[in-house]
């Protein structure tokens, strides 16, 4: 579908960035938010604390979701370099919680098998995960060693802390394991099936659904609604 | 059957694997405490990991099942608790200490969880499961077929500062002080997950602004100071993939606190604790370093319970200058009264 809105990307060598329209449709039905309720008040940046870090600043981020700026967006280091803290949620007049929006992209960018945008971020988060798939509980010894299997160099700079953590007892060398990992297992077996899914969905051209009305409760301002959203990927 | 609320605990009590690992001296000066101010509990049983931040970034299904398992053993162990007693609707017992008489439904229990990051992930899965609707409905449904069981929303999640907020409570406290935390400037440091989402996670009257750490501390003879960033982010998970940005994180909330004349940070968190305690650099060459406290720790000193001086040990930045403090107070004291 041809686009009204040109747009520059930096770095783009002049070229106007790929659009597609129905992104927006697709961000907010995963992650049960209106995204295009933002009027770029800017909040959210102006609270972020990892702001100057960022490739693009949160009103950005969903500025480029709006426009369907897809790969910009899944490709970005500002998706996985939010810190979770929410502060963007909490101010936000419109109720878009960006940090919701952040998780969806890391969630869309791994189902797209787009090259992310900071994959170190993403190697820690699975190596933690594989440790409480595997025993119903993380082992921060077991994660650290599984991440610096996968990023050697990261293992020279935190050596030293290891040392010290390791002096005081405050790294456990082996995992603590509960009776119900059968539970967990099929928990995470869940979570998998449905990442494959999305996946498949992903890949099989995001445009096909995209003209879908969002399936969310549109009403506005008591803000609860969208804490109810359980697996909104499928 | 009468049975008293002796006879069962009023709470459950949820560690995390932190608590279990990098800080284990909040586990234990936490239950000191809750001991010390007479709080019963028992542990969830056979409890799994909550997931934390690389669940939530990972699959909205894990952050959500993840403790919602935890929820439900928890549920399962007060229908236990009732059965054992002998009231097997929950309706002719002595209720739990809190109020209510016993008649009505069964009484809402509370899981205790220590950890800012676990009592986050345990709110969120409480509260959509509570908020109802059709996807509410098919997690739930998914987790009976997982666990045998579904989330009923008989018990419920609170953090212990929760516990010590309100006024009665203050004044138990200070009637059980034995060693005042007098002359020790102390920065309250609440970060993200005790406070945001506030309308699912906080207690707070103002969550931007949060106070329960501060009025706790001066309970215990402390001194809070005024500052600017009990709220601001430490870079929680990322510590270890992105060191720098930690660091700089880390670092700022530590000289905004040191340039508030704080003695101390005082921390409900273990990821703050971790980043606070080992990525915490010198301001200029030679200067020292805060020392970061749980909450828990110094109460127990206050209270003259537990083992702090082992807790200490655990702890990367040495505390010794912030209890100096409060030895040569004390020895002043000594010194006058002689």
């Amino acid at each position: 579908m041809a686009s009204a809105v040109e747009l520059y990307l930096p770095g783009s060598g002049g070229r106007p960035a790929p659009l597609q329209p129905g992104f927006v449709r697709e961000v907010e039905r995963h992650a049960g938010r209106l995204v295009s309720r933002c009027y770029q008040c800017k909040k959210c940046t102006s609270g972020c604390p990892v702001g100057p870090r960022l490739d693009y600043q949160c009103h950005e981020v969903i500025r480029l979701v709006q426009l369907g700026a897809k790969e910009a967006v899944l490709g970005s280091r500002a998706i996985w370099l939010c810190a979770s803290c929410k502060t963007c949620r909490e101010r936000c007049p419109n109720d878009v919680d960006p940090a919701q929006v952040m998780d969806t992209l890391k969630i869309l960018a791994v189902a797209a098998g787009a090259p992310l945008g900071r994959k170190r971020v993403k190697a820690f988060q699975k190596a933690f995960l594989s440790t409480v798939a595997a025993m119903g509980r993380s082992h921060e010894f077991g994660s650290i060693a599984l991440y610096l299997a996968a990023n050697p160099s990261a293992g020279i700079e935190n050596l030293g802390l290891g040392l010290k953590m390791l002096a005081r007892g405050k790294l456990k060398l082996l995992p603590d394991g509960i009776r119900g990992k059968r539970d967990v297992k099929a928990i995470f077996r869940r979570a998998a099936q449905r990442a494959a899914r999305l996946a498949a969905e992903v890949k099989a051209g995001s445009g096909a659904d995209a003209k879908a009305a969002p399936k969310m409760d549109l009403r506005t301002g008591d803000g609860t609604r969208a804490e109810g959203k359980g697996e909104s990927g499928r | 059957m009468t049975v008293t609320a002796r006879s069962r605990p009023g709470y459950l009590y949820y560690p995390g694997c932190s608590l279990h690992s990098t800080a284990t001296e909040y586990n234990e000066s936490t239950q000191v405490l809750l001991g010390a101010l007479g709080f019963t509990y028992e542990q969830v049983e056979d409890w799994n990991c909550c997931g934390a931040t690389p669940a939530h970034a990972t699959s909205d299904f894990l952050t959500l099942a993840l403790p919602l398992r935890n929820l439900i053993n928890a549920e399962k162990q007060v229908e236990s608790w009732r059965v054992r007693a002998g009231d097997g609707d929950g309706a002719s017992g002595a209720p739990a200490p809190g109020p209510g008489d016993g008649s009505g439904p069964p009484e809402r229990v509370d899981v205790l969880v220590p950890c800012a990051a676990c009592y986050n992930s345990f709110r969120l899965a409480e509260r959509t499961v509570r908020d109802g609707g059709p996807q509410a409905e098919e997690l739930n449904r998914e987790m009976k077929e997982i666990t045998g069981r579904a989330f009923g929303g008989s018990v419920g999640t609170r953090h212990p500062l929760d516990l010590l907020g309100s006024r009665d409570m203050l004044a138990r406290v200070r009637s059980l002080v034995r060693k005042p935390l007098n002359g020790l400037k102390v920065a309250c440091y609440y970060g993200c997950l005790l406070v945001r989402p506030s309308r699912i996670v906080s207690f707070e009257p103002d969550p931007e602004h949060p106070m329960a750490m501060d009025n706790f501390m001066a309970a215990l003879g402390a001194e809070p100071v005024r500052w600017s960033y009990k709220t601001d982010c430490c870079g929680q998970s990322m510590s270890i993939a992105e060191r720098e940005l930690v660091t700089e994180l880390t670092n700022r909330i530590t000289r905004a606190a040191a340039a508030a004349g704080a003695q101390a940070i005082v921390t409900a968190c273990p990821l703050c604790m971790m980043n606070l305690d080992s990525r915490q650099v010198p301001a200029e060459p030679g200067q020292p370093l805060l020392p970061v406290f749980f909450f828990t720790e110094l109460a127990a000193v206050a209270l003259g319970v537990g083992k702090p001086k082992a807790w200490f040990k655990r702890h990367l930045i040495d505390v010794g200058p912030a209890l100096g403090v409060l030895e040569a107070r004390e020895s002043a004291r000594t010194a006058r009264t002689a």
